[in-house]
Protein backbone atom coordinates (compact mmCIF):
# COMPACT_ATOMS: atom_id res chain seq x y z
CA UNK A 1 0.00 0.00 0.00
CA UNK A 2 1.68 3.35 -1.01
CA UNK A 3 1.50 5.89 2.22
CA UNK A 4 1.34 8.36 -0.50
CA UNK A 5 0.19 11.16 2.21
CA UNK A 6 -0.53 11.34 6.01
CA UNK A 7 -2.66 7.86 6.12
CA UNK A 8 -3.55 7.79 9.26
CA UNK A 9 -5.72 10.96 9.34
CA UNK A 10 -7.39 10.25 6.08
CA UNK A 11 -10.98 8.53 6.07
CA UNK A 12 -11.93 8.61 2.36
CA UNK A 13 -9.55 8.89 -0.37
CA UNK A 14 -10.46 8.92 -4.00
CA UNK A 15 -7.34 8.37 -6.59
CA UNK A 16 -7.41 8.75 -10.22
CA UNK A 17 -10.41 7.70 -10.62
CA UNK A 18 -12.42 7.51 -13.94
CA UNK A 19 -15.45 5.95 -15.38
CA UNK A 20 -16.91 5.91 -18.99
CA UNK A 21 -20.34 5.35 -20.45
CA UNK A 22 -20.08 4.42 -24.16
CA UNK A 23 -17.19 6.04 -25.03
CA UNK A 24 -18.03 9.36 -23.05
CA UNK A 25 -15.76 10.08 -20.02
CA UNK A 26 -18.38 11.07 -17.45
CA UNK A 27 -15.43 11.23 -14.59
CA UNK A 28 -11.66 11.17 -15.51
CA UNK A 29 -8.89 11.38 -13.02
CA UNK A 30 -10.32 12.37 -9.97
CA UNK A 31 -8.47 12.17 -6.75
CA UNK A 32 -9.07 13.97 -3.47
CA UNK A 33 -8.75 13.07 0.61
CA UNK A 34 -11.36 13.05 2.92
CA UNK A 35 -10.92 13.40 6.99
CA UNK A 36 -12.56 12.42 10.02
CA UNK A 37 -15.04 15.57 11.07
CA UNK A 38 -14.32 17.63 7.38
CA UNK A 39 -16.93 18.98 5.16
CA UNK A 40 -15.97 18.51 1.85
CA UNK A 41 -17.95 19.53 -1.26
CA UNK A 42 -18.31 18.34 -4.74
CA UNK A 43 -19.02 21.39 -7.10
CA UNK A 44 -19.46 21.84 -10.71
CA UNK A 45 -22.28 22.36 -13.70
CA UNK A 46 -24.94 20.16 -14.52
CA UNK A 47 -23.36 17.41 -15.95
CA UNK A 48 -19.92 17.72 -14.71
CA UNK A 49 -20.19 14.09 -13.06
CA UNK A 50 -20.59 14.35 -9.18
CA UNK A 51 -23.38 12.07 -8.84
CA UNK A 52 -21.66 9.46 -11.08
CA UNK A 53 -18.69 10.07 -8.83
CA UNK A 54 -20.91 9.73 -5.91
CA UNK A 55 -22.48 6.16 -7.62
CA UNK A 56 -18.61 5.23 -7.93
CA UNK A 57 -17.29 6.10 -4.60
CA UNK A 58 -20.54 4.24 -2.79
CA UNK A 59 -20.46 1.10 -4.72
CA UNK A 60 -23.33 1.97 -7.08
CA UNK A 61 -21.01 1.99 -9.64
CA UNK A 62 -17.99 0.04 -10.87
CA UNK A 63 -15.59 2.14 -11.51
CA UNK A 64 -13.27 2.02 -15.01
CA UNK A 65 -10.29 3.41 -13.25
CA UNK A 66 -8.54 4.36 -10.11
CA UNK A 67 -8.81 3.49 -6.70
CA UNK A 68 -10.72 4.18 -3.45
CA UNK A 69 -9.86 3.51 -0.27
CA UNK A 70 -11.67 3.59 3.26
CA UNK A 71 -10.08 3.86 6.37
CA UNK A 72 -6.93 2.88 4.74
CA UNK A 73 -8.76 -0.44 3.43
CA UNK A 74 -9.28 -0.98 -0.32
CA UNK A 75 -12.79 -0.80 -1.23
CA UNK A 76 -12.77 0.04 -5.03
CA UNK A 77 -15.78 -1.40 -6.66
CA UNK A 78 -17.10 -2.96 -3.50
CA UNK A 79 -20.88 -3.28 -3.09
CA UNK A 80 -22.62 -1.16 -0.98
CA UNK A 81 -24.29 -2.99 1.98
CA UNK A 82 -20.37 -3.87 2.57
CA UNK A 83 -19.06 -0.46 2.20
CA UNK A 84 -22.24 0.30 5.03
CA UNK A 85 -20.50 -2.41 7.13
CA UNK A 86 -17.29 -0.15 6.72
CA UNK A 87 -18.78 2.73 8.02
CA UNK A 88 -20.14 4.78 4.63
CA UNK A 89 -23.39 5.68 3.97
CA UNK A 90 -25.62 7.98 1.68
CA UNK A 91 -28.34 9.30 1.04
CA UNK A 92 -29.97 10.22 -2.68
CA UNK A 93 -30.38 13.31 -5.17
CA UNK A 94 -34.06 11.66 -6.32
CA UNK A 95 -35.24 10.77 -2.96
CA UNK A 96 -34.73 7.13 -2.15
CA UNK A 97 -37.13 6.47 1.01
CA UNK A 98 -39.29 3.21 1.47
CA UNK A 99 -42.62 4.88 0.36
CA UNK A 100 -45.24 2.19 1.87
CA UNK A 101 -43.12 1.77 5.34
CA UNK A 102 -44.24 4.69 8.05
CA UNK A 103 -41.31 7.79 8.80
CA UNK A 104 -40.39 5.51 11.98
CA UNK A 105 -39.88 2.19 10.01
CA UNK A 106 -37.76 3.93 7.70
CA UNK A 107 -35.08 5.35 10.80
CA UNK A 108 -35.61 1.81 12.37
CA UNK A 109 -34.27 0.52 8.90
CA UNK A 110 -31.09 2.50 9.09
CA UNK A 111 -30.40 0.44 12.13
CA UNK A 112 -30.25 -2.76 9.96
CA UNK A 113 -26.32 -4.10 10.34
CA UNK A 114 -27.15 -3.80 14.25
CA UNK A 115 -30.35 -5.42 14.23
CA UNK A 116 -30.10 -8.22 11.63
CA UNK A 117 -30.11 -11.78 13.01
CA UNK A 118 -31.54 -14.92 12.04
CA UNK A 119 -34.54 -15.12 9.82
CA UNK A 120 -35.63 -18.32 11.75
CA UNK A 121 -35.62 -16.11 15.20
CA UNK A 122 -37.46 -13.53 13.44
CA UNK A 123 -40.43 -15.87 12.02
CA UNK A 124 -40.68 -17.58 15.46
CA UNK A 125 -40.75 -13.67 16.96
CA UNK A 126 -38.07 -15.10 19.51
CA UNK A 127 -36.86 -12.72 22.06
CA UNK A 128 -34.02 -12.27 20.85
CA UNK A 129 -35.37 -10.88 17.51
CA UNK A 130 -38.14 -8.70 19.47
CA UNK A 131 -34.89 -7.10 22.00
CA UNK A 132 -32.73 -6.40 18.33
CA UNK A 133 -36.07 -4.43 17.01
CA UNK A 134 -36.75 -3.12 20.28
CA UNK A 135 -32.46 -1.60 20.60
CA UNK A 136 -33.32 -0.40 16.88
CA UNK A 137 -37.00 1.16 17.30
CA UNK A 138 -35.32 3.47 20.63
CA UNK A 139 -32.39 4.85 18.45
CA UNK A 140 -34.64 5.52 15.73
CA UNK A 141 -36.60 7.35 17.89
CA UNK A 142 -33.58 9.22 19.23
CA UNK A 143 -32.51 10.14 15.58
CA UNK A 144 -35.76 11.49 14.35
CA UNK A 145 -36.09 13.78 17.55
CA UNK A 146 -32.57 15.13 16.46
CA UNK A 147 -34.23 15.64 12.63
CA UNK A 148 -37.11 17.05 14.09
CA UNK A 149 -39.62 14.33 12.73
CA UNK A 150 -40.87 12.49 15.99
CA UNK A 151 -43.76 13.70 15.74
CA UNK A 152 -44.77 12.32 12.35
CA UNK A 153 -42.89 9.22 13.70
CA UNK A 154 -46.05 6.88 12.95
CA UNK A 155 -47.30 8.74 9.45
CA UNK A 156 -46.65 6.44 6.20
CA UNK A 157 -43.82 7.89 4.97
CA UNK A 158 -45.23 8.96 1.40
CA UNK A 159 -47.65 11.77 2.97
CA UNK A 160 -44.55 13.89 3.91
CA UNK A 161 -43.35 17.04 2.59
CA UNK A 162 -40.01 17.25 0.34
CA UNK A 163 -37.90 19.18 3.12
CA UNK A 164 -39.09 16.32 5.94
CA UNK A 165 -38.28 13.61 3.72
CA UNK A 166 -34.73 15.00 2.83
CA UNK A 167 -34.25 15.20 6.45
CA UNK A 168 -35.52 11.54 7.32
CA UNK A 169 -33.04 10.27 4.61
CA UNK A 170 -30.67 11.30 6.32
CA UNK A 171 -31.76 10.43 9.36
CA UNK A 172 -31.65 6.91 8.05
CA UNK A 173 -28.41 7.29 6.73
CA UNK A 174 -27.10 8.56 10.19
CA UNK A 175 -28.66 5.41 11.83
CA UNK A 176 -25.94 2.74 10.85
CA UNK A 177 -23.79 5.51 12.81
CA UNK A 178 -20.92 5.85 9.25
CA UNK A 179 -17.65 7.58 9.44
CA UNK A 180 -18.52 8.94 6.49
CA UNK A 181 -21.69 10.43 5.18
CA UNK A 182 -22.39 10.99 1.54
CA UNK A 183 -24.97 13.94 1.05
CA UNK A 184 -26.38 13.81 -3.08
CA UNK A 185 -27.54 17.35 -3.01
CA UNK A 186 -29.50 17.77 0.26
CA UNK A 187 -31.08 20.94 -0.12
CA UNK A 188 -32.37 20.21 -3.79
CA UNK A 189 -36.40 21.42 -4.00
CA UNK A 190 -36.37 22.85 -0.43
CA UNK A 191 -37.34 26.50 0.55
CA UNK A 192 -34.97 28.53 2.62
CA UNK A 193 -35.99 27.46 5.98
CA UNK A 194 -35.91 24.16 4.98
CA UNK A 195 -32.52 24.75 3.45
CA UNK A 196 -31.36 26.26 6.64
CA UNK A 197 -32.31 23.47 8.92
CA UNK A 198 -30.72 20.98 6.35
CA UNK A 199 -27.28 23.17 6.93
CA UNK A 200 -28.03 23.15 10.53
CA UNK A 201 -28.16 19.97 10.69
CA UNK A 202 -25.01 19.06 8.37
CA UNK A 203 -22.74 21.30 10.69
CA UNK A 204 -24.21 19.53 13.61
CA UNK A 205 -23.44 16.08 12.36
CA UNK A 206 -19.74 17.14 10.90
CA UNK A 207 -19.04 18.66 14.72
CA UNK A 208 -19.64 14.85 15.93
CA UNK A 209 -16.84 13.55 14.02
CA UNK A 210 -18.64 12.14 10.98
CA UNK A 211 -16.69 13.19 7.76
CA UNK A 212 -19.14 14.45 5.08
CA UNK A 213 -18.92 14.58 1.25
CA UNK A 214 -21.36 16.73 -0.17
CA UNK A 215 -22.83 17.45 -3.70
CA UNK A 216 -25.05 21.00 -3.58
CA UNK A 217 -26.16 23.29 -6.46
CA UNK A 218 -26.94 26.06 -3.46
CA UNK A 219 -23.22 27.78 -3.60
CA UNK A 220 -24.34 29.67 -0.66
CA UNK A 221 -24.88 26.85 1.53
CA UNK A 222 -21.89 25.13 0.09
CA UNK A 223 -19.38 28.15 0.64
CA UNK A 224 -20.54 28.91 4.43
CA UNK A 225 -20.04 25.54 5.30
CA UNK A 226 -17.20 23.22 3.06
CA UNK A 227 -14.11 23.06 4.45
CA UNK A 228 -12.59 22.34 1.28
CA UNK A 229 -14.09 21.89 -2.09
CA UNK A 230 -13.49 19.93 -4.92
CA UNK A 231 -14.87 21.49 -8.62
CA UNK A 232 -15.28 19.01 -11.17
CA UNK A 233 -15.84 19.79 -15.11
CA UNK A 234 -16.62 17.90 -17.79
CA UNK A 235 -15.91 15.13 -15.81
CA UNK A 236 -12.18 16.11 -14.50
CA UNK A 237 -11.74 17.94 -11.91
CA UNK A 238 -10.54 21.62 -12.36
CA UNK A 239 -9.72 23.27 -8.88
CA UNK A 240 -9.56 22.49 -5.14
CA UNK A 241 -9.34 23.88 -2.11
CA UNK A 242 -10.77 25.85 0.99
CA UNK A 243 -13.75 28.43 -0.27
CA UNK A 244 -11.69 31.83 -0.56
CA UNK A 245 -9.43 30.06 -2.69
CA UNK A 246 -12.06 27.76 -4.87
CA UNK A 247 -14.23 30.77 -4.92
CA UNK A 248 -11.10 33.03 -7.00
CA UNK A 249 -9.85 30.90 -9.52
CA UNK A 250 -10.31 31.84 -12.49
CA UNK A 251 -10.83 28.47 -13.92
CA UNK A 252 -13.76 27.55 -11.60
CA UNK A 253 -15.06 31.44 -12.27
CA UNK A 254 -14.81 30.51 -16.10
CA UNK A 255 -16.80 27.15 -15.71
CA UNK A 256 -19.32 27.62 -13.04
CA UNK A 257 -19.50 30.55 -11.47
CA UNK A 258 -19.47 32.60 -14.20
CA UNK A 259 -22.47 31.19 -15.63
CA UNK A 260 -24.14 31.51 -12.56
CA UNK A 261 -23.33 34.79 -12.65
CA UNK A 262 -24.19 35.56 -16.08
CA UNK A 263 -27.90 34.08 -15.39
CA UNK A 264 -28.26 36.34 -12.41
CA UNK A 265 -26.93 34.13 -10.07
CA UNK A 266 -30.01 35.31 -7.36
CA UNK A 267 -30.19 32.20 -5.88
CA UNK A 268 -26.36 31.97 -5.56
CA UNK B 1 -52.24 -6.34 25.86
CA UNK B 2 -52.15 -4.07 23.02
CA UNK B 3 -54.46 -4.32 20.13
CA UNK B 4 -51.43 -4.56 17.47
CA UNK B 5 -52.57 -5.56 14.03
CA UNK B 6 -50.41 -8.87 14.06
CA UNK B 7 -53.10 -9.78 17.39
CA UNK B 8 -55.89 -8.60 15.41
CA UNK B 9 -55.18 -10.39 12.16
CA UNK B 10 -54.54 -14.10 14.35
CA UNK B 11 -58.09 -13.52 16.31
CA UNK B 12 -59.91 -12.57 13.35
CA UNK B 13 -58.56 -16.08 11.53
CA UNK B 14 -59.01 -17.71 14.68
CA UNK B 15 -62.91 -16.27 15.19
CA UNK B 16 -63.57 -17.18 11.62
CA UNK B 17 -62.55 -20.85 11.81
CA UNK B 18 -64.49 -21.89 14.71
CA UNK B 19 -67.34 -19.75 13.84
CA UNK B 20 -67.81 -20.72 10.15
CA UNK B 21 -69.33 -24.32 11.20
CA UNK B 22 -71.97 -22.96 12.74
CA UNK B 23 -72.95 -21.25 8.91
CA UNK B 24 -72.20 -24.59 7.08
CA UNK B 25 -75.65 -25.87 5.51
CA UNK B 26 -74.33 -29.45 5.32
CA UNK B 27 -70.97 -31.49 5.85
CA UNK B 28 -69.72 -30.56 2.25
CA UNK B 29 -68.22 -27.06 3.73
CA UNK B 30 -65.94 -28.82 5.68
CA UNK B 31 -64.46 -29.71 2.84
CA UNK B 32 -64.56 -26.37 1.40
CA UNK B 33 -63.45 -24.96 4.52
CA UNK B 34 -60.30 -27.02 4.53
CA UNK B 35 -59.51 -26.14 0.69
CA UNK B 36 -59.64 -22.84 1.43
CA UNK B 37 -57.09 -23.35 4.36
CA UNK B 38 -54.92 -25.56 2.07
CA UNK B 39 -54.45 -22.38 -0.15
CA UNK B 40 -54.48 -20.25 1.74
CA UNK B 41 -50.84 -21.04 3.24
CA UNK B 42 -49.54 -21.11 -0.31
CA UNK B 43 -50.95 -17.66 -0.93
CA UNK B 44 -49.25 -17.14 3.03
CA UNK B 45 -45.90 -17.96 1.47
CA UNK B 46 -46.27 -15.41 -1.84
CA UNK B 47 -47.39 -12.46 0.76
CA UNK B 48 -43.94 -13.06 1.78
CA UNK B 49 -42.24 -12.92 -1.92
CA UNK B 50 -44.02 -11.09 -3.06
CA UNK B 51 -45.86 -8.52 -0.88
CA UNK B 52 -42.78 -7.98 1.41
CA UNK B 53 -39.74 -8.47 -0.70
CA UNK B 54 -41.40 -7.50 -3.92
CA UNK B 55 -40.47 -10.32 -5.93
CA UNK B 56 -42.59 -12.66 -8.20
CA UNK B 57 -42.56 -16.40 -8.90
CA UNK B 58 -44.43 -17.74 -11.26
CA UNK B 59 -44.00 -21.43 -10.31
CA UNK B 60 -44.75 -22.23 -6.85
CA UNK B 61 -47.32 -24.92 -8.06
CA UNK B 62 -43.64 -26.47 -9.00
CA UNK B 63 -43.18 -26.86 -4.55
CA UNK B 64 -46.68 -27.48 -3.80
CA UNK B 65 -46.20 -30.92 -6.28
CA UNK B 66 -42.86 -31.82 -4.48
CA UNK B 67 -44.32 -31.33 -1.19
CA UNK B 68 -47.49 -33.59 -2.45
CA UNK B 69 -45.32 -36.51 -4.26
CA UNK B 70 -43.41 -36.24 -1.43
CA UNK B 71 -46.31 -37.67 0.68
CA UNK B 72 -47.53 -39.95 -1.79
CA UNK B 73 -43.89 -41.83 -2.46
CA UNK B 74 -41.77 -41.39 0.44
CA UNK B 75 -43.78 -43.77 2.61
CA UNK B 76 -44.14 -45.94 0.15
CA UNK B 77 -40.31 -46.42 -1.07
CA UNK B 78 -38.51 -45.51 2.24
CA UNK B 79 -41.32 -46.30 5.22
CA UNK B 80 -40.95 -43.14 6.64
CA UNK B 81 -44.25 -41.56 8.60
CA UNK B 82 -46.28 -39.35 6.23
CA UNK B 83 -46.08 -36.34 8.70
CA UNK B 84 -42.17 -36.82 7.85
CA UNK B 85 -42.89 -36.83 4.78
CA UNK B 86 -44.58 -33.37 4.84
CA UNK B 87 -40.94 -32.05 6.55
CA UNK B 88 -38.63 -34.33 3.74
CA UNK B 89 -41.02 -32.72 1.06
CA UNK B 90 -40.37 -29.11 2.74
CA UNK B 91 -36.91 -29.31 3.09
CA UNK B 92 -36.49 -30.33 -0.97
CA UNK B 93 -38.79 -27.27 -1.97
CA UNK B 94 -36.11 -25.36 0.50
CA UNK B 95 -32.99 -26.83 -0.85
CA UNK B 96 -34.37 -26.54 -4.47
CA UNK B 97 -35.42 -22.58 -4.40
CA UNK B 98 -32.20 -21.91 -2.62
CA UNK B 99 -30.47 -23.92 -5.39
CA UNK B 100 -32.23 -21.95 -8.16
CA UNK B 101 -32.98 -18.75 -6.45
CA UNK B 102 -29.28 -18.40 -5.47
CA UNK B 103 -27.74 -17.48 -9.10
CA UNK B 104 -30.99 -15.74 -10.13
CA UNK B 105 -31.60 -13.07 -7.56
CA UNK B 106 -28.15 -11.68 -7.86
CA UNK B 107 -29.75 -10.28 -11.03
CA UNK B 108 -31.85 -7.35 -10.94
CA UNK B 109 -35.47 -7.54 -12.60
CA UNK B 110 -38.07 -10.14 -13.42
CA UNK B 111 -35.49 -13.07 -14.12
CA UNK B 112 -37.12 -15.05 -11.28
CA UNK B 113 -40.70 -14.94 -12.56
CA UNK B 114 -39.33 -16.68 -15.79
CA UNK B 115 -37.15 -19.09 -14.61
CA UNK B 116 -39.74 -19.78 -11.73
CA UNK B 117 -42.12 -20.18 -14.72
CA UNK B 118 -39.70 -23.03 -16.70
CA UNK B 119 -38.68 -24.73 -13.30
CA UNK B 120 -42.68 -25.16 -12.39
CA UNK B 121 -43.08 -26.35 -15.85
CA UNK B 122 -40.19 -28.50 -15.27
CA UNK B 123 -41.74 -30.10 -12.29
CA UNK B 124 -45.04 -30.51 -13.61
CA UNK B 125 -43.83 -32.78 -16.72
CA UNK B 126 -41.39 -34.69 -14.72
CA UNK B 127 -44.18 -35.95 -12.42
CA UNK B 128 -46.37 -36.49 -15.61
CA UNK B 129 -43.69 -38.28 -17.75
CA UNK B 130 -41.89 -40.30 -14.66
CA UNK B 131 -44.58 -43.09 -14.97
CA UNK B 132 -42.55 -45.93 -12.82
CA UNK B 133 -42.21 -43.59 -9.96
CA UNK B 134 -45.18 -41.24 -10.25
CA UNK B 135 -48.06 -43.15 -12.18
CA UNK B 136 -48.14 -40.15 -14.49
CA UNK B 137 -51.21 -38.43 -15.39
CA UNK B 138 -53.85 -40.96 -13.38
CA UNK B 139 -52.44 -39.66 -10.48
CA UNK B 140 -51.29 -41.66 -7.05
CA UNK B 141 -52.53 -42.98 -3.81
CA UNK B 142 -51.43 -41.04 -0.48
CA UNK B 143 -51.28 -43.04 2.86
CA UNK B 144 -53.76 -41.93 5.48
CA UNK B 145 -51.79 -39.33 8.16
CA UNK B 146 -53.65 -41.17 10.46
CA UNK B 147 -53.85 -38.34 13.24
CA UNK B 148 -57.29 -39.10 13.23
CA UNK B 149 -56.75 -42.35 14.66
CA UNK B 150 -55.00 -40.84 17.03
CA UNK B 151 -57.56 -38.31 18.33
CA UNK B 152 -60.12 -40.49 18.85
CA UNK B 153 -57.85 -42.40 20.75
CA UNK B 154 -58.06 -39.30 23.06
CA UNK B 155 -61.70 -39.34 23.06
CA UNK B 156 -61.55 -36.23 19.88
CA UNK B 157 -63.89 -38.03 17.55
CA UNK B 158 -64.38 -36.05 14.85
CA UNK B 159 -65.45 -36.99 10.98
CA UNK B 160 -62.86 -36.67 7.83
CA UNK B 161 -63.78 -33.70 7.27
CA UNK B 162 -63.99 -32.24 10.21
CA UNK B 163 -60.50 -33.41 11.01
CA UNK B 164 -59.18 -31.44 8.13
CA UNK B 165 -61.08 -28.65 8.34
CA UNK B 166 -59.55 -27.82 11.68
CA UNK B 167 -56.28 -29.18 11.11
CA UNK B 168 -55.49 -27.01 8.16
CA UNK B 169 -57.35 -23.94 9.76
CA UNK B 170 -54.58 -24.79 12.61
CA UNK B 171 -51.94 -24.84 10.08
CA UNK B 172 -53.09 -21.66 8.07
CA UNK B 173 -53.13 -19.76 11.58
CA UNK B 174 -49.87 -21.15 12.64
CA UNK B 175 -48.70 -19.87 8.88
CA UNK B 176 -50.24 -16.45 9.61
CA UNK B 177 -48.49 -15.93 12.53
CA UNK B 178 -45.20 -16.69 11.26
CA UNK B 179 -45.81 -14.56 8.47
CA UNK B 180 -46.80 -11.72 10.97
CA UNK B 181 -43.78 -11.74 13.01
CA UNK B 182 -41.81 -11.70 9.78
CA UNK B 183 -43.14 -8.75 8.96
CA UNK B 184 -42.31 -6.63 11.99
CA UNK B 185 -38.93 -8.20 12.20
CA UNK B 186 -35.90 -6.79 11.45
CA UNK B 187 -35.97 -9.18 8.25
CA UNK B 188 -39.26 -8.59 7.25
CA UNK B 189 -38.37 -4.67 7.39
CA UNK B 190 -35.16 -5.50 5.09
CA UNK B 191 -37.26 -7.04 2.82
CA UNK B 192 -39.99 -4.46 2.62
CA UNK B 193 -37.03 -1.84 2.22
CA UNK B 194 -35.55 -3.49 -0.77
CA UNK B 195 -39.01 -3.96 -2.23
CA UNK B 196 -39.66 0.04 -1.60
CA UNK B 197 -36.09 1.00 -3.03
CA UNK B 198 -33.39 -1.57 -3.85
CA UNK B 199 -30.26 0.77 -3.41
CA UNK B 200 -31.35 2.56 -0.60
CA UNK B 201 -31.78 -1.15 1.25
CA UNK B 202 -28.15 -1.56 -0.22
CA UNK B 203 -26.62 1.53 1.38
CA UNK B 204 -27.83 1.03 4.95
CA UNK B 205 -26.53 -2.47 4.83
CA UNK B 206 -29.18 -5.06 3.57
CA UNK B 207 -27.60 -7.92 1.65
CA UNK B 208 -30.27 -7.87 -1.32
CA UNK B 209 -29.66 -10.95 -2.90
CA UNK B 210 -29.09 -12.92 0.30
CA UNK B 211 -32.87 -11.56 1.53
CA UNK B 212 -34.38 -12.10 -1.57
CA UNK B 213 -33.14 -15.96 -1.52
CA UNK B 214 -34.53 -16.10 2.09
CA UNK B 215 -37.44 -15.15 1.18
CA UNK B 216 -38.30 -17.25 -1.77
CA UNK B 217 -37.03 -20.46 0.09
CA UNK B 218 -39.26 -19.79 3.03
CA UNK B 219 -42.43 -18.88 0.41
CA UNK B 220 -41.38 -22.74 -1.46
CA UNK B 221 -42.11 -24.53 2.02
CA UNK B 222 -45.12 -22.76 2.58
CA UNK B 223 -45.87 -23.52 -0.83
CA UNK B 224 -44.62 -27.25 0.09
CA UNK B 225 -47.26 -27.52 3.13
CA UNK B 226 -49.91 -26.65 1.14
CA UNK B 227 -49.02 -29.30 -1.34
CA UNK B 228 -48.71 -32.10 1.38
CA UNK B 229 -51.71 -31.21 3.15
CA UNK B 230 -53.88 -31.44 -0.03
CA UNK B 231 -52.04 -34.63 -1.06
CA UNK B 232 -52.85 -35.94 2.11
CA UNK B 233 -56.49 -35.05 3.08
CA UNK B 234 -57.44 -36.24 -0.34
CA UNK B 235 -55.57 -39.68 -0.19
CA UNK B 236 -54.84 -39.03 -3.74
CA UNK B 237 -52.87 -36.72 -5.73
CA UNK B 238 -52.64 -36.00 -9.85
CA UNK B 239 -49.86 -34.03 -11.50
CA UNK B 240 -52.40 -31.01 -11.94
CA UNK B 241 -51.11 -29.70 -8.26
CA UNK B 242 -47.84 -28.65 -10.13
CA UNK B 243 -49.60 -27.30 -13.19
CA UNK B 244 -49.42 -23.87 -14.21
CA UNK B 245 -52.25 -22.81 -13.54
CA UNK B 246 -52.25 -23.15 -9.73
CA UNK B 247 -49.31 -21.33 -10.04
CA UNK B 248 -51.30 -18.17 -11.35
CA UNK B 249 -53.96 -19.37 -8.99
CA UNK B 250 -51.84 -18.86 -5.96
CA UNK B 251 -50.98 -14.92 -7.54
CA UNK B 252 -54.36 -14.08 -8.24
CA UNK B 253 -55.56 -15.26 -4.93
CA UNK B 254 -52.55 -13.05 -3.50
CA UNK B 255 -53.22 -9.96 -5.46
CA UNK B 256 -57.16 -9.85 -4.99
CA UNK B 257 -57.42 -9.81 -1.98
CA UNK B 258 -53.92 -7.77 -1.55
CA UNK B 259 -50.57 -9.17 -1.39
CA UNK B 260 -49.35 -6.74 1.12
CA UNK B 261 -51.50 -8.30 4.08
CA UNK B 262 -51.49 -11.69 5.23
CA UNK B 263 -55.70 -10.91 6.04
CA UNK B 264 -56.11 -9.40 2.70
CA UNK B 265 -54.40 -12.59 0.95
CA UNK B 266 -56.51 -15.06 2.63
CA UNK B 267 -59.25 -13.39 2.20
CA UNK B 268 -58.52 -13.78 -1.83
CA UNK B 269 -57.78 -17.13 -1.18
CA UNK B 270 -61.30 -17.80 0.47
CA UNK B 271 -63.00 -16.46 -2.52
CA UNK B 272 -61.26 -18.05 -5.51
CA UNK B 273 -61.49 -21.22 -3.38
CA UNK B 274 -65.69 -20.61 -2.93
CA UNK B 275 -66.47 -18.82 -6.13
CA UNK B 276 -66.24 -22.01 -8.41
CA UNK B 277 -67.77 -24.24 -5.51
CA UNK B 278 -70.64 -21.78 -5.09
CA UNK B 279 -71.42 -20.37 -8.63
CA UNK B 280 -71.21 -23.82 -10.85
CA UNK B 281 -73.63 -22.36 -12.97
CA UNK B 282 -70.09 -20.31 -14.34
CA UNK B 283 -68.28 -23.50 -14.41
CA UNK B 284 -67.89 -22.66 -18.01
CA UNK B 285 -66.97 -19.56 -18.00
CA UNK B 286 -64.54 -19.86 -14.97
CA UNK B 287 -61.70 -18.44 -16.38
CA UNK B 288 -63.20 -15.47 -18.11
CA UNK B 289 -64.84 -14.42 -15.11
CA UNK B 290 -61.80 -14.57 -13.03
CA UNK B 291 -60.25 -12.71 -15.69
CA UNK B 292 -62.47 -10.09 -15.20
CA UNK B 293 -62.52 -9.49 -11.92
CA UNK B 294 -58.90 -9.38 -11.45
CA UNK B 295 -58.89 -6.66 -14.27
CA UNK B 296 -61.36 -4.73 -12.43
CA UNK B 297 -59.51 -4.63 -9.14
CA UNK B 298 -56.05 -3.91 -11.01
CA UNK B 299 -57.61 -0.86 -12.36
CA UNK B 300 -60.09 -0.10 -9.50
CA UNK B 301 -58.23 -1.48 -6.23
CA UNK B 302 -55.24 -1.70 -6.94
CA UNK B 303 -53.95 -2.58 -3.42
CA UNK B 304 -56.12 -5.43 -3.41
CA UNK B 305 -59.72 -5.93 -2.49
CA UNK B 306 -58.93 -6.15 1.43
CA UNK B 307 -56.60 -2.98 1.92
CA UNK B 308 -58.35 -0.83 -0.49
CA UNK B 309 -61.80 -2.05 1.41
CA UNK B 310 -60.25 -1.05 4.41
CA UNK B 311 -58.30 2.43 3.68
CA UNK B 312 -62.07 3.51 2.40
CA UNK B 313 -63.74 2.71 5.43
CA UNK B 314 -60.68 4.76 7.69
CA UNK B 315 -61.44 7.20 5.21
CA UNK B 316 -65.07 7.28 5.61
CA UNK B 317 -64.55 7.27 9.44
CA UNK B 318 -62.78 10.11 9.61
Amino acid sequence: MTASRDDRTTLLSVEGLGISFGGLKAVNDVSFAVKPGEIVSVIGPNGAGKTTLFNMISGVYQPGAGRISLNGEEVTGMEPHLLARRGMSRTFQNLQIFQSMTVLENAISGFHLQERGSVLADLLGLPASRRRAGAAEEGARKLLARVRLEEEADREAGNLSYGSLKRLEIARAMASQPKILLLDEPAAGCNAVETEEIDHLIAEIAASGVAILLVEHDMKMVMRISNHIVVLDHGEKIAEGDPATVSRDPAVIAAYLGAEARTGGDHA
Amino acid sequence: MKMTPKLATLLVLGALVLLAPFLFPSNFYYRVGSLIFVNAIAVTGIVILTGYAGQISLGHAGFAGIGAYACALAPAHFGIHPALAVVLGAAISGLLAWLVGRPILRLKGYYLGVATLGLGILISMMLNNERQLTRGPDGIDVPELGMRALLKGWGLDLTNGQFWYYFCGLCMILGAWLALNLHDSPSGRALRALHGSEIAARTVGVDVARMKLQAFVISAVYASVSGSLLALQNKFITPDVAGFMHSIEMVTMAVLGGVGSVLGAIFGAAILTLLPQVLTIFAEYEQLVLGLVMMLVMIFLREGLLPSILRKLRRKGE
